[in-house]
């Protein structure tokens, strides 16, 4: 599979896990997108600074084409998927009230 | 100094996240397992998926910006230590919106 098949596979699992598996919801509250929006930022940052200077290269056949501040676009949503999964962990596990 | 080019966006990541647990008290550094719990199966699986990217040229690493330290599947140190900062500058600004926002609900309150 190429990068960006692989990508949108990881945000449509990462969605089922917060929704149907541990049933965090994390993707309709507010809370979540308020993180992300913040998030978001420093993320576009990191990345441009990874790619711009060639320290992580991509093959060019391997993603869609178009980039955000010089990273491919699979980026964000290799990011947001390792977000969403993690975030909705910790919930389900503060929930089950495993924290120390 | 050219080698530590990747480690340099690790540290940044770091500093811009971590004065929440110091000035915000978010308290998720001393939540140790349940820090544990979260990342660890989510990291597993990424490090997978960049096993394989490395393995079929999705993308790689310019050996002069990384410090070529490798683990497991050819992955460089700083790849597993992105798959354990990231997600805890996540749950960090995710800890720091609440502690704003108590009224925003993110489905583990008591």
């Amino acid at each position: 599979m190429s990068y960006t098949q692989l990508a949108v596979l990881a945000v449509a699992l990462a969605a089922m896990l917060d929704l149907f598996i541990v049933r965090t919801r994390l993707l309709f509250r507010k809370a979540l997108w308020t993180s992300y929006a913040i998030i978001l930022p420093f993320q576009i940052l990191t990345n441009w600074w990874l790619t711009s200077h060639n320290i992580v290269i991509y093959t060019k056949h391997q993603i869609m084409g178009p980039r955000l501040a010089s990273a491919p676009l699979e980026d964000i949503a290799f990011g947001f998927a390792l977000i969403l999964s993690v975030l909705s962990l910790w919930v389900f596990w503060g929930r089950r009230g495993a924290s120390h | 100094m050219r080698h530590w080019g990747y480690m340099a966006a690790l540290i940044f990541v770091v500093i811009a996240s971590f004065w929440l647990e110091i000035f915000l008290k978010v308290g998720v550094l001393r939540q140790v397992k349940r820090l544990i719990y979260s990342i660890a199966p989510i990291a597993f699986l990424f490090i997978g998926w960049d096993g394989y990217a490395i393995s079929r040229r999705h993308w790689r690493f310019d050996p002069t910006q990384i410090l070529k330290i490798y683990g497991p599947f050819n992955i460089p140190l700083e790849e597993y230590l992105f798959f354990i900062i990231v997600p805890i500058a996540a749950i960090m600004t995710l800890e720091a919106v609440r502690k704003r926002r108590p009224h925003w609900t993110i489905g583990d309150e008591k």
